[in-house]
């Protein structure tokens, strides 16, 4: 797929601007601070429904602007459709695919699928583990949009569960068998009962909404490991070998397996859920935190016998988020037998010369790249394709 | 703002719930300029509401007495009860005209964020109806949301060993939704696919 045309109004630094676009390479070159990133996070907002630079859409609203719109004008196997978004913060956003409304923002997920490699990807290496379950879970949605039902589910089931663990906590606590009887004991423990099988009702919630996205990160990893060992090769002329595995906290046992890449059936997942949080219950219950779950989870990068996270050097780290991000393309590709949009965002600063090139000899063949970089020369003449100069909110096409 | 009593109606008004700030103003302002009796006539329906109308002591649902009109009615059958998160969902069931039993209003959901659990639901109520040997069906129509699912698995491990037989709604029904706003067509296809609880 590519895009033909994508427009923003009020959106970050523009007014208003127009960038038509085509097949093959399109680069974005403009000062620092010019609006460069700007554009390609509207193209990505499209797509997902999100910044991949800020978690609320305040910023994304021009500063003085009441809401902010993207347009753009997707092509899939020769049709085009027009996708469209309103963005309102602290309201609901408003959607439009094919000039109709959409009762939901949601129903445009998978319309348009693009990804974006942007500076702030190094956290994938570099930052905490919610980085790297975010670009997991991301994908997934990519992949099958349904997930991001599952994902606010399970949200929704973990904020239930850690208010109960808060507020139950006195009913939860009282085990009886520290303390001396009593003579209320009787009401105690009835009341200490009636907390339990409330948490164990959310137990269940949990198991059966957390193995469920468990066993689709598993084997989504399962699937985009090769395309990771093949892009990192790739991009650093086999430099060391990169590899990544899950560390799973649903339970000792079956996460020396997961570890070990295998994918347990959805059933085991959920037992050993269950199983678990019986195990660490009174530790829950004390700390009044979900300590058992997909939430928890992390993926250990590693390059060659070493961790990534620590060890790697700054340009092996960017090699390593970039191959993250462009197996997930090629996953994409071979999904969906169609070519994703690929956006990348001020990615040749960091790259040596010749992991450049053969960066530039990897997206070749890609149906549509985007490109964005402050300084001309960084990129790749092999690959400069049509220019637009980015100045002060303003796009203009480069003779 | 506005001057004394328009902006303490507009407070009032923005306390209901769905009424935001705009709509809140624009139903000031409509009660402002109609008729000094179409407002008399919603005065009295309002005190009315409150004086007349109160909670069935048996089922919770709305009621004029101290009994409800369903649970009044003796030709509905005493030996199934439908258990409802709201009055609204009576509503709801009842126009589809499958059920032909009796009601219990839980008056809401388990739900910790709100700080709503079990006891601040009519369970207690519920078990004690049970307890009358006529009942042999609980059928469980909470909303088919996380917090709905929740309340029915809550019951269904409550009910486990009173001897009566436990089903739930079946699926079929938009997950993530309202029961009140679930067609008739779908939502009557639901009580005849209901699955067993207890099995
Ligand atoms: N909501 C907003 N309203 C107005 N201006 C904004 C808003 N959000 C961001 N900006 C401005 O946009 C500019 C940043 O644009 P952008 O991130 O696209 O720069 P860039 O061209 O990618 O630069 P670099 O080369 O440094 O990455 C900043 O000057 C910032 O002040
Ligand atoms: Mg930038
Ligand atoms: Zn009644």
């Amino acid at each position: 797929m590519h895009l033909r045309h994508v427009s923003v109004a009020d959106f970050r630094s523009y007014e208003s601007a127009d960038l038509a676009l085509g097949p093959g390479v399109t680069t974005l070159v403009g000062l620092n601070g010019q609006g460069k990133t700007n554009l390609v996070e509207a193209v990505g907002y499209l797509s997902s429904l999100g910044s991949h630079r800020v978690s609320t859409d305040a910023p994304l609203v021009r500063a003085g602007a009441e809401r902010a719109i993207i347009r753009a004008a997707v092509i899939r196997q020769d049709r085009e459709t027009m996708v469209e978004i309103e963005i309102h913060p602290g309201r609901t956003n408003r959607a439009r695919l094919a000039r109709a409304a959409v009762s939901r923002p949601r129903d445009l997920l998978g319309t348009l699928r693009t990804v974006l490699f942007a500076p702030e990807d190094l956290a994938l290496v570099k930052g905490d583990p919610g980085e790297r379950r975010r670009f997991l879970d991301d994908l997934l949605v990519a992949r099958q949009p349904r997930w991001s039902g599952v994902r606010a589910d399970l949200d929704r089931i973990l904020k239930q569960r850690s208010a109960l663990l808060k507020s139950a906590a006195p009913q939860l606590r009282r085990s009886g068998r520290r303390s001396a009887p009593r003579v209320d004991d009787g009401a105690l423990s009835a009341d200490r009962e009636a907390a339990l099988v409330t948490l164990d009702v959310w137990n269940s919630q949990l198991a059966m909404v957390g193995s469920q996205l468990l066993y689709a990160r598993l084997r989504l990893l399962r699937d985009l490991t090769p395309h990771l060992t093949q892009a990192y090769a790739e991009v650093s002329g086999g430099q060391g070998q990169a590899s990544v595995s899950y560390r799973s906290t649903v339970h000792a046992e079956l996460a020396q397996a997961i570890a070990a890449g295998e994918v347990p059936e959805v059933a085991d997942l959920h037992a050993a859920m269950v199983q678990t949080m019986a195990e660490v219950r009174d530790q829950e219950i004390e700390r009044a935190v979900n300590l058992v779950g997909p939430h928890r989870d992390d993926l250990l990068l590693t390059l060659g016998d070493l961790p990534a996270k620590g060890y790697a050097s700054h340009g092996e780290s960017w090699s390593f988020a970039l191959g993250l991000k462009l197996a997930a393309y090629h996953l994409l590709r071979h999904d969906l037998g169609e070519d994703p949009v690929l956006i990348l965002d001020d990615v040749f600063a960091e790259l040596d010369a010749g992991r450049r090139e053969r960066l530039a000899a990897l997206v070749g063949d890609c149906e549509q790249v985007i490109i964005t970089a402050a300084v001309p020369e960084d990129v790749p003449t092999a690959l400069v394709g049509r220019t637009y100069a980015v100045s002060l909110g303003c796009v203009q096409e480069s003779p | 703002m506005y001057e004394g009593a328009v902006q303490d109606l507009i407070d009032e008004l923005g306390r209901l719930p769905g009424v935001g700030p705009k709509g809140a103003q624009r139903i000031a302002f409509h009660l402002l300029q109609s008729d000094p009796s179409d407002v008399e006539r919603l005065v009295a329906t309002l005190t009315a509401v409150k004086e007349r109308v109160r909670f069935c002591e048996l089922c919770f649902n709305v009621a004029e007495a101290e009994r409800c009109r369903i649970c009044q009615d003796p030709r509905r059958d005493p030996s199934a009860i439908c258990v409802v998160e709201e009055p609204k969902d009576v509503v709801a069931i009842e126009r589809t005209r499958e059920f032909r039993g009796r009601y219990h209003v839980l008056g809401g959901a388990i739900s910790p964020i709100d700080g709503v659990g079990p006891d601040d639901l009519h369970v207690r109520e519920l078990v004690a109806r049970l307890s009358d040997s006529a009942v042999e069906e609980v059928i469980i129509a909470t909303d088919p949301n996380l917090e709905g699912e929740a309340t029915a698995s809550y019951l269904s491990r409550l009910l486990k060993d009173v001897g009566v037989r436990v089903s739930r709604l079946a699926s079929g029904l938009p997950v993530g939704g309202d029961l009140e706003y679930a067609d008739e067509v779908t939502l009557g296809r639901a009580f005849e696919g209901r699955r067993l609880l207890n099995a």
